[in-house]
């Protein structure tokens, strides 16, 4: 088996298994109400810190470009309620803009 | 089943869509990398995790090892895991719904999930299978036209897709952040994350973040 074929099947199991075991912790280790509140902070603090990443992180340095325009014109369309779509399309825009004529 | 709320529906394919128009450069990624075009496609069908696919791509392209691959993928794909914890006791799913529900569950459908909570646990869960069949499919669909495609696209950030993926999960955790307590957090996650950046392996900075989660929930609030 090519090294390749290995990483393709190695990265799968894992992935599965990760997601999983997160479904399989039994619910009563959650019903304290400190994991509760623990546990519905977390998807808060991974997506935000995810934005950030994509937003200045260019694999381990950090870079200030066109993507950082971009989520600051999102945050401007979100501040001002417009439309899902039209936050990630406003953002696409932009970025796009200074990308290709900046 | 409650009837579906249409802003859920709405959000739930925007996700999808832009999400999984991603999957084009994922495709190609796979394919410059080395990869075939089933090997790629495997991944997004097996592995079905952005972060976690474009790791294992991008260390072997590099010229890692599998184990280093593998190790990489796997550590961006332990927020999976604290996704599934969150997102378990809503579901309340067993057997093949309970393997099904771990599969689709990434950053978007829970996501989604999360945002829908002003609307009731009903809309949540419907946020998260929407949102992670509607992914599941696009993102297949659109790796096999990259892989098929890789020079056709030619740069995602051409097309503003660099941006468009940060801006829609900030779309996504939008309504959470409603009070200073949230928005302190929020604020803080990115920091921690992006001050680790330098410093650890990729997927570190962000599972590091569950940290805060830990200090700012260990207290009540008042």
């Amino acid at each position: 088996m090519t090294t390749i074929w290995v990483a393709v099947i190695g990265t799968s199991l894992i992935a599965f298994g990760l997601k999983y075991l997160g479904h399989s912790v039994p619910e009563k280790y959650l019903k304290n109400e400190r994991v509760l509140r623990i546990n519905t902070l977390i998807p808060i603090v991974l997506l935000s810190a995810l934005v950030g990443v994509q937003t200045v992180a260019d694999k381990s340095k950090l870079v200030i470009d066109q993507r950082l325009a971009g989520v600051i014109v999102a945050c401007i369309a979100l501040a001002l309620k417009a439309p899902y779509f039209v936050v990630v399309i406003s953002a696409a825009l932009t970025s796009a803009a200074i990308y290709n004529f900046g | 089943m409650s009837s579906v709320n249409r802003a859920t529906v709405t959000t739930s394919l925007s996700v999808s869509f832009t999400v999984g128009l991603y999957g084009t450069a994922f495709g190609a990624a796979g394919v410059a990398a080395g990869f075939s075009i089933l090997q790629t496609c495997l991944l997004s069908l097996l592995t079905f995790s952005g972060a976690s696919q474009f790791a294992v791509v991008g260390v072997l392209g590099a010229g890692g090892s599998a184990i280093s691959g593998i190790a990489t993928a796997s550590l961006l794909g332990i927020r999976n895991g604290l996704y599934g914890l969150r997102m378990a006791p809503i579901l309340k799913v067993r057997g093949v719904k309970r393997v099904v529900a771990a599969q689709i569950t990434i950053d978007e459908s829970t996501g989604v999930a999360i945002g829908q909570e002003d609307l009731g646990s009903g809309a949540m869960k419907h946020g998260f299978w929407l949102t992670g069949f509607g992914v599941y499919f696009f993102w297949n669909l659109f790796t096999l036209a990259g892989a098929l495609g890789a020079q056709a696209m030619g740069d995602p950030s051409a097309w503003g897709l660099d941006a468009a993926v940060p801006a829609a999960f900030l779309g996504l955790v939008w309504p959470r952040l409603h009070g200073n307590f949230e928005r302190a957090l929020a604020v803080s996650a990115v920091l921690l994350s992006l001050a680790l950046t330098p410093f650890v392996a990729a997927g570190i900075p962000i599972i590091a973040t569950a940290l805060l989660a830990v200090a700012f929930g260990w207290k009540v609030r008042r």
